[in-house]
């Protein structure tokens, strides 16, 4: 069969669209990067305001106030180890990065979710698209970021919102369905405008999925940051992949456990709250 | 006036609705437009008229259509055709904004389940009305305190509803379709979730509010029993059409057809029939009678008691056969010496059920009176059974209410 048909010529097809999108869009794709690179930066400048004890504390603190003090003296111990190992800058680098894309994938991913919820069209178009964004090999996002946004920091967010804004869509789009028609009946008995119904129904009770849905959104970026850094995105990747390249299995351990550290962190800081005590 | 007038309502289902609607109209048959169309007919050319303070119940089996005709009402249901004139506006009609304006104010509902929003607390669910109208956040609370108030749960304000029983939880729910003050209710099932005890208070309950409000109300229902305790008319709906309305007695007296009558058949009808509907004529004898004429009469009649009225039927008192006896041995001339004038009796509209012990201990038949104590009839043991297992005297029923019972002697 594959030789009476000649192969199609799709890698070719492919470059032929980005070269025209390069060179027609050039300059939106700039104005991406600007942007970007700038929200990188403010989240840099801001963890650098603060001498790393102090954040370490901060951190803790608002582990404690959130969740537990289980999880704020394991905060308090696990960063001060990071700090101690010397990986703080480069964790620094990693969290900005982590939550640019994590901040992108939300501005974009909620209201994609909502759309999704109110029009059966839209999620029908949108799923495919979603199982497309999870199931390609994370790296070849990495291919054409590369080409529209250069090398460096950009490129690596872009990279990881595409991988980690799924599960905030598919989430959104779920839990505004899953709220219980009679719910929505209600709302739309005592005369609610769909706005109304939307922010005083809707997304209210629907907050706890989409929660879950945005906190793996924020560990896909965590895990899509780090691979990023093998096209010039800093941080604890960087570390990684210099340790892997040069076979290095002290330093890879070191910036893996702070990698580790750092998502564990991330993680139950985002998971839902305690419920309300009755 | 008719507060709610429903002309033709129909609601298909399906892809096609409209052309099932054509092929209707040419006289297929449901079966047939199922089978072209695929479309099924959820409620089926429906017209009824709903008055001013009334409580109208339409009741049906499960899959009758009745909660989609509820639906319909407030458009959470797009009619597929009919009109739906509330105070003479045709809703069906309206845009999106003047539906919001007649649901804001005209409309309130209360749900099966309760529908209550999880993540406000009650005071919050009560204001949601008001909240969406745009009322300042002082005036609507002060308002939902007000209708708290009215359904007894004063001090609950500031809990979630999770925190509360179904029976305060529905009340929550009525407080909610109270709270911006609508003419119309309409209550889907509203008590169908509760436990039998509670929903016997809260019928008891919503009987004594309207006595206050006067509101217009639709209720849906499955039980018949609490159709026929609630409702002022009832609207019976099968396969998404109604087989009868009328009031509850005219529904458990007179079945419209064999369907109808099935669904009686399991009624308590002690809480529905009244003396009205069971008394038979009663055998009575006027003061200037003597002893010897009386009991003549009794032995003709085959009775053992007469009641004694005036020339105006007016119940003076009752004689019984041994009283008579004794008289007549004593040589007593009038009957006025004789007669019993403490008697048991009862209004017409009395349902048997009230009168189950007078029956039971009562020496004579109950004397059934009216205004200014006129005679109507007399209920005995026998009727009473006879009314209980469906067979209900009809002529007496009819001349009872039109005040021309005729009396003999």
């Amino acid at each position: 069969m594959g030789n009476l048909l000649p192969k199609l010529p799709l890698a070719q097809w492919v470059e032929a669209f980005v070269d025209y999108l390069d060179a027609t869009f050039g300059f939106v794709f700039d104005g991406i990067t600007a942007a970007i690179g700038a929200i990188v930066n403010s989240f840099a400048f801001i963890l650098a305001l603060f001498p790393s004890w102090l954040l370490i504390i901060l951190i803790a603190l608002l582990a404690w106030r959130r969740k537990n003090v289980g999880l704020a003296i394991f905060t308090f111990i696990g960063l001060f180890l990071i700090d101690n190992l010397g990986y703080w800058t480069n964790t620094m680098e990693t969290l900005s990065l982590v939550l640019t894309a994590a901040l992108i994938s939300v501005v974009i991913g909620v209201p994609m979710g909502i759309w999704c919820s109110r029009k059966d069209i839209v999620q029908n178009i949108v799923t495919p698209c979603l199982d497309f964004m999870q199931t390609m090999p994370a790296f070849v996002y990495l291919i054409p970021s590369i080409f529209f946004f250069g090398l460096g920091k950009v490129p690596g967010v872009i990279a990881s919102v595409i991988f980690a804004m799924p599960p905030t869509i598919r989430l959104t789009n779920l839990a505004i369905r899953q709220v219980p028609a009679e719910l929505v009946e209600a709302a739309d008995a005592f005369g609610s405008t769909p706005l109304q119904k939307l922010w005083k129904v809707q997304l209210p009770i629907a907050k706890t999925t989409m929660m879950a849905g945005i906190n793996q959104s924020i560990m896909l970026a965590l895990s899509m940051v780090v691979i990023a850094s093998m096209i010039g995105a800093k941080g604890l990747g960087a570390d990684v992949y210099r340790a892997v390249t040069q076979i290095k299995i002290g330093v890879g351990f070191e910036a893996g456990i702070a990698i580790v550290v750092l998502a564990i962190v991330l993680d139950r800081l985002t998971q839902n709250k305690k419920k309300r005590n009755k | 006036m008719a507060k709610i007038r429903v002309e033709n309502l129909t609601k298909i289902f399906g892809r096609v609705p409209h052309k099932a609607m054509e092929l209707l109209a040419k006289g297929w048959s449901k079966q047939q437009i199922l089978q072209e169309t695929g479309c099924t007919f959820g409620v089926n050319n429906v017209s009824f008229e709903v008055k001013t303070g009334e409580i109208f119940v339409i009741m049906g089996l499960s899959g009758s259509g009745k909660s989609t005709i509820i639906r319909l009402l407030n458009r959470l249901i797009e009619p597929t055709a009919g009109k739906i004139l509330i105070d003479g506006e045709d809703i069906v009609q309206m845009n999106g904004e003047k539906l919001r304006e007649v649901r804001r104010k005209k409309l309130g509902m209360v749900f099966q389940r309760f529908a209550l929003f999880p993540h406000r607390t009650v005071c919050e669910n009560v204001e949601y009305g008001l909240e969406v109208q745009g009322i300042a956040k002082a005036e609507r609370r002060q308002k939902a305190i007000d209708a708290l108030s009215l359904v007894d749960l004063s001090g609950w304000e500031d809990r979630y509803p999770d925190q509360l029983s179904g029976g305060m939880q529905q009340r929550v729910g009525l407080a909610r379709a109270l709270a911006s003050n609508p003419d119309v209710l309409l209550m889907d099932e509203a008590f169908s979730a509760l436990d039998p005890l509670i929903r016997k208070d809260m019928q008891d309950e919503l009987l004594e509010l309207q006595e206050k409000m006067q509101k217009t109300i639709i209720f849906i229902t499955h039980d018949l029993d609490e159709a026929l305790k609630i409702g002022d008319r009832i609207a019976l709906i099968k396969d998404g059409a109604i087989v009868q309305i009328g009031t509850p007695e005219e529904i458990m007296t007179n079945p419209a057809n064999e369907y109808v009558e099935k669904f009686v058949e399991g009624v308590d009808r002690s809480k529905v029939l009244t003396a009205g509907h069971v008394m038979k004529r009663a055998e009575t004898i006027t003061l200037d009678k003597g002893p010897r004429v009386a009991l003549q009469m009794m032995r003709d009649r085959g009775v053992s008691s007469l009641y004694v009225v005036d020339k105006k039927k007016s119940l003076l008192g009752v004689i019984t056969a041994d009283n008579v006896v004794e008289a007549t041995k004593r040589g007593d001339q009038t009957l006025e010496q004789i007669m019993e004038t403490t008697i048991p009796s009862v209004a017409p509209e009395t349902l048997l059920h009230q009168m189950f012990d007078l029956v039971a201990f009562s020496q004579v038949p109950i004397a059934v009176i009216g205004e200014q104590k006129r005679l109507l009839g007399v209920v005995v043991r026998g009727a009473v059974l006879s009314g209980l297992a469906g067979k209900v005297n009809d002529v007496a029923a009819t001349t009872a209410e039109d005040g021309q019972v005729e009396v003999h002697g």
